[in-house]
């Protein structure tokens, strides 16, 4: 295995951490990570096999797909039916349901729908096809609105007026806040190391001192998050909740400025919905009236049918707030199955549901 | 029916089994179908033989490791030996676009012949169609085997005596297939090349040295996962893995964290999955490390009658976690 992966997985320091956990740890508490490869991370190592029984993780609202609207999908399949359009997508979009289609239903239908790995293959097709209308669909937190940011400022310079973003991307501390002041109750949060690495840890300090709780920013190997719960752990036992750094050979206070200066530059906050937590004020970004020419959502303006926001007993917006558990949705694996998922944390690698019912199911041994 | 063919249809499990179950076994029944395994099992006379058939598609059709003819040869061969047969005829049906430069055409057909010979069969037979520009990607090729069966080896397929205690073999490295054509299709730079090999040789050296295989597969889209999912669901015993003992490339096991991909589930094309009883172990794996497409293999899992119809991984960590049947094609992650 490559050294640093190896080096974050040993056995020997994983238990031994473990042990310094089980040693400390006689509260009963709950820590909620907010970011999908965290989530997956956790999931797909065992560790919450691991864990003693005084330490409950939960999943909250950290896979961008699961918290964006499903009409986001109708809409960019309906911008999808235009003439001359080409989608262009991350890949876990294209089988996530809309409320009445998918991209991949409307790819199947003969719509050019292409997956992407960087806004920039947007922008490649962008200059081959001068004559369509090529529309990129943003969709994550801070980790990815960077790199869009960077495409619409490319997009200027190289005078590219078929270059557009459908823009569903979010910030995260508003979430956060949102969280705690809806009543959820957690001992802890685990904050995203992604997030962490655009914004620096600095954003988390003003959670710590509204709501006395602990924020640990946290790396994703098994002994990142094993070292992370630890932290929190020690912070709960001794009632000292405080902002602490675990992934430092990644993150720092202040964040990627450069990345930062591109986001401010071409993105304002706008109030956003959230599925599970509603309309969070100041968590959407939206381009600036400046690049409004790219902005997909206002040039196009498309009308669309929208069909229920959720289905009939999904609870993926309690799932998402954690206030409750996946196996506790009546849909889960019953109905929603990643097969033939029915909520959006079903249907996302790195949904919370799919997470639970891909690596969790009874494997006690 | 309703409702339309996705890409998910087209995934080899999934929404793949589904589209089998309701239409195809429905509509077609038949000895051999019905099993479902690599190859029908058939009898004639007192001669049995293994039959079957495989389309390929690849886009590109050069890719690090191999080309579309080299796969249409291995996949068919393999399917073939897996199956317990030694494999004897192979058919060809091209389906070329017009278009497609002849020199590409010679260089594919070159390679199935050089793939035929090293896989120990003849292509005997073969239709070439030609359709409009557009019709189809550059060309799609179709190959149908026929291979002889002794008696013995005719439950291989089947799985019907794997019991718990089997150890599960597998003879190398996993996902480098599947990672080597998405490297190559979006520019990833790096130097993960196809496992796509015929297994022929190799399968039937394991078989001469007169150990019990219970079951073997080649474990093609849907990686390890999907063909162990399918041997727990039937065999209604429970597999047991061991992460540490899953045979991987550093780089392969970095690109894999990198796009969100989980490697059991990334397709394979020279790689073969053995339950072994656990003393017979020794002797199969004595002969695979004397193979060159075998020097990597080792024991990865057991087959349990705890948790049965499921496979559970105990990860590195010391954790355990369930491996689910794969869903779909695994699509990289948004961050």
């Amino acid at each position: 295995m490559i050294p640093l992966m190896s080096e974050y997985r040993d056995k020997t320091r994983v238990d031994e951490i473990l042990t310094a956990i089980r040693d400390i740890s006689r509260k009963q508490v709950t820590f909620m990570e907010v970011c999908g490869g965290h989530t997956m991370a956790i999931h797909k190592s065992g560790i919450p096999s691991l864990l003693p029984s005084t330490i409950k993780l939960l999943s909250g609202p950290g896979c961008p797909v699961c918290v964006t609207s499903k009409y986001f999908i109708d809409e960019a399949a309906a911008l999808a039916r235009m003439d001359n359009t080409i989608i262009t997508t991350f890949g876990d979009l294209i089988r996530v349901p809309g409320s009445l289609t998918s991209l991949s239903r409307e790819k199947a239908d003969g719509r050019d729908i292409r997956m992407v790995y960087s806004p920039l293959d947007a922008l490649a097709a962008a200059k081959e096809n001068p004559d369509k209308n090529v529309i990129f669909l943003g969709i994550g937190f801070e980790t990815t609105a960077p790199s869009s940011a960077a495409a619409v400022l490319e997009a200027e310079t190289l005078k590219l007026d078929n270059f557009y973003i459908l823009s569903a991307h979010k910030v995260m501390p508003p979430a956060m806040s949102a969280l705690i002041d809806g009543g959820v109750k957690i001992n802890g949060y685990i904050c995203p190391g992604h997030v962490s690495t655009i914004t620096g840890s600095r954003i988390y300090k003003p959670l710590v001192e509204k709501y006395r709780i602990g924020c640990v920013v946290s790396g994703f190997e098994p002994l990142d998050i094993l070292q992370t719960i630890f932290l929190l752990v020690k912070q709960c036992e001794t009632d000292t909740p405080e902002l602490e750094n675990q992934y430092t050979r990644a993150v720092q206070d202040n964040g990627n400025r450069k990345a930062l200066s591109l986001m401010n530059k071409v993105f304002e906050r706008s109030d956003d919905w959230w599925r599970g937590l509603g309309i969070i004020p100041d968590s959407g970004l939206q381009l600036k009236k400046q690049y409004i020419k790219h902005d997909a959502h206002r040039v196009f303006e498309i009308n669309f049918e929208k069909g229920p926001e959720e289905e009939a007993g999904c609870r993926c917006g309690d799932v998402l707030k954690g206030t409750i558990s996946p196996p506790e949705c009546p849909l889960f694996s019953r109905v929603c199955t990643p097969g033939n998922p029915v909520g959006a944390c079903m249907v996302s690698s790195e949904g919370a549901c799919a997470a639970w019912f891909r690596y969790s199911g009874e494997a006690k041994p | 029916m309703k409702g339309i063919i996705t890409m998910d249809h087209g995934s080899g499990y999934g929404r793949t089994s589904e589209l089998i179950e309701s239409l195809f076994l429905a509509s077609f029944s038949g000895t051999g179908l019905s099993d479902q395994g690599d190859s029908a099992i058939l009898s004639i006379g007192s001669d049995h033989i293994a039959f079957t058939t495989d389309s390929f598609v690849i886009k590109p059709v050069f890719f690090p490791g191999g080309d579309i003819g080299k796969l249409a040869v291995c996949g068919t061969v393999n399917d073939l030996a897996v199956s317990g047969a030694h494999p004897r005829y192979l058919s060809c049906g091209f389906i070329l676009e017009e278009g497609l430069p002849l020199e590409d055409l010679e260089r594919i057909v070159a390679s199935m012949a050089q793939t035929a010979q090293a896989g120990g069969v003849k292509i005997v037979t073969g239709d070439t169609k030609v359709v409009e520009k557009g019709s189809c990607d550059k060309l799609y090729i179709n190959t149908a085997g026929i291979g002889t069966i002794r008696e013995e080896y005719t439950h291989i397929t089947n799985a019907e005596k794997v019991k718990p205690g089997d150890v599960i073999i597998i003879n190398g490295t996993i996902a480098e297939h599947g990672l080597a054509v998405l490297s190559f299709r979006n520019s990833f730079e790096n130097s993960i090349i196809s496992d796509c090999t015929p297994l022929s040789g190799l399968i039937e050296k394991c078989l001469e040295s007169g150990a019990d295989i219970r079951f073997m597969r080649d474990a093609t889209r849907g990686g390890i996962a999907a063909v162990l999912s399918e041997l727990a669901v039937k065999t209604k015993t429970g597999i047991e893995l061991f992460e540490n003992a899953i045979p991987i490339r550093d780089e392969v096991a970095g690109l894999c964290e990198m796009l969100g991909f989980d490697p059991l589930y990334v397709a394979n094309e020279g790689k073969v999955l053995m339950a072994v009883s656990e003393k017979e172990a020794g002797k199969v794996l004595s002969v695979l490390h004397n193979h060159p497409d075998g020097k990597n293999s080792s024991i990865m899992g057991t087959v349990t009658e705890k948790h049965p119809g499921s496979i559970v991984l105990n990860t590195s960590i010391g954790g355990r976690r369930i491996v689910d049947i794969p869903a779909g094609t695994q699509l990289p992650r948004i961050c």
